[in-house]
């Protein structure tokens, strides 16, 4: 091996001059920094292209097998593909609680949707901490072998203790009774705010009702360390030792139930109108 | 140094232990023991970034410049750490999101920079390699340890089997829920740190300070 702190170079070839040059010259130093964060960055971004479609598709599979999932009907080893077509996916302007014809459900994306500034508004009064609010979002529409409506599953996320929490809700045909509710990406404390994802938790949903006198009257439904005056219908227990995941989920849920919510959407439903 | 591999390889197990003798890596052993299989997947990432980083640099240790020798370290672990990630995301991707970012925190793992600054800069490639699975392996053996004992008592399960069957779910165990924290990792690898040197006195620090005897007057 050549001497490194030789300076006198005789050989013709230039790479071996480049090698055998002091590693401590302007020349070398800019050299071998240039040549490095290229290799790198070519190295980086290769791997990023070449997996993102595996990415991609783990993501979307992971989406789907909650919508299966909040609708009672995941098994173990079940098609996720097949078992998934028979969720009927629109994209609804919230706003009014109409579908839109103006994306494909297929491909629209909620998440880039919510921080378009095209797509979205800015909250000022902002229970769930989202922000932005997305105009449009994602609906799954359930329907039983007869065509009528028997679920239909609403995205909503807002911000728990450290993390956003993205889930689902199903509701039942009648626009008022939960049916289950779902988070499927959450980064709350282990063993307690991501009990959230506790089934035995995710079973009080069932059943509960969002609003009074059958979906005419207030929005009632909440998270809590008691019953509301409402009634045990509208209630389900807070996580203990999580106050504040527990508040975040209940922000969310009543945030995205509301008039800026799902309300017009599920006031269609109510009428039967879906 | 005479090192054979075979000592390479076993010596950061129990005798020069990154965690338990060096005490680096702290931080991330801290974020990902609170279940065995995140544990046991930050423990393979951590050693084939240790393994490779090191490999690369000792391979180009003779035309790093000194004065951005550092920065090249890095650049090198960093590049490695985002294959990894995107590789889980890709392949593993429950996991992923389990770790989610403490896969991107392995670039400041102080093993995997210690490695290369110590050991990689100046032996060859090879043994730079043999180095950093060896301690790769060390990080991932007390990552494991302290996972073992988190999961058990704070979830009651092993490797997501229930073990301890809890009262959350039916059971008959409470779990301790201060095993779930990152704090209790202190604990525990704190106890392990006590049992080592119990079996191993010779890795005792000696004393800073001695105190002195004053002969009563």
């Amino acid at each position: 091996m050549p001497d490194q702190d030789t300076q006198i170079n005789t050989s013709k070839n230039p790479i071996r001059r480049f090698l055998d040059a002091s590693p401590d010259g302007t020349a070398k130093t800019v050299t071998v920094a240039l040549g490095l964060c290229l290799v790198a960055s070519m190295v980086v971004s290769a791997a990023a292209v070449a997996l993102r479609p595996l990415q991609e598709r783990n993501a979307a599979l992971d989406k789907q097998v909650n919508i299966i999932q909040v609708a009672g009907l995941y098994e173990q080893g079940i098609d996720v593909a097949k078992s998934f077509e028979a969720f009927e996916p629109h994209v609804l302007e919230l706003s009014t609680g109409e579908f839109t014809d103006q994306f494909d459900p297929y491909k629209f994306d909620d998440r880039a949707a919510a921080d378009d500034l095209t797509l979205s508004i800015p909250l000022q009064d902002d229970p769930a901490s989202i922000g932005r609010q997305a105009k449009y979002v994602t609906v799954y529409l359930l329907r039983d072998a007869d065509g009528a409506l028997d679920k239909v599953i609403l995205p909503v996320y807002g911000y728990g203790l450290w993390s956003t929490l993205y889930g689902f809700i199903a509701i039942e045909e009648d626009g008022n009774t939960i049916y289950g509710l779902q988070f499927y990406d959450q980064a709350e404390t282990p063993g307690l705010g991501a009990e959230v994802d506790n089934p035995r938790w995710k079973a009080l949903w069932r059943d509960k009702k969002l609003r009074t006198e059958d979906g005419a009257g207030e929005l009632a439904i909440t998270v809590a360390k008691s019953p509301p005056p409402e009634g045990r219908d509208y209630y389900v227990d807070a996580l203990s030792g999580a106050t504040l995941t527990s508040r975040g989920v209940d922000n969310l849920v009543r945030f995205w139930m509301s008039e800026r919510g799902f309300e017009p959407f599920l006031k269609r439903v109510r009428a039967g109108d879906i | 140094m005479a090192q054979t591999y075979r000592s390479m390889l076993i010596d950061p197990m129990v005798d020069n232990n990154p965690i338990t003798l060096q005490v680096l890596g702290i931080c991330s052993a801290l974020a990902v023991t609170s279940s065995l299989k995140v544990a046991l997947v930050m423990a393979i990432a951590v050693t084939l970034v240790t393994a490779f980083s090191s490999m690369f640099i000792s391979v180009l240790r003779s035309q790093i410049p000194s004065s951005i020798r550092i920065i090249v370290q890095m650049i090198i672990i960093a590049s490695l750490v985002i294959v990894v990630d995107q590789v889980l995301k890709a392949y593993a991707y429950e996991i992923s999101k389990t770790l989610s970012v403490f896969v991107g925190l392995i670039i400041t793992n102080c093993i995997v920079m210690g490695r290369a600054e110590a050991f990689a800069m100046k032996n060859p490639p090879f043994a730079s390699f043999v180095d950093g699975v060896g301690n790769g392996l060390g990080y991932g053996l007390i990552l494991m340890l302290v996972g073992f004992f988190r999961e058990l008592f704070g979830s009651g399960s092993l490797f997501g089997v229930t073990i301890l069957p809890t009262v959350n779910n039916g059971g008959w165990y409470v779990p301790n829920g201060l095993l779930l924290l990152p704090p209790s990792a202190f604990f525990v690898i704190g106890l392990l740190i006590w049992a080592f040197r119990t079996w191993k006195p010779e890795q005792v620090e000696e004393r800073e300070y001695s105190i002195q005897a004053v002969e009563a007057h």
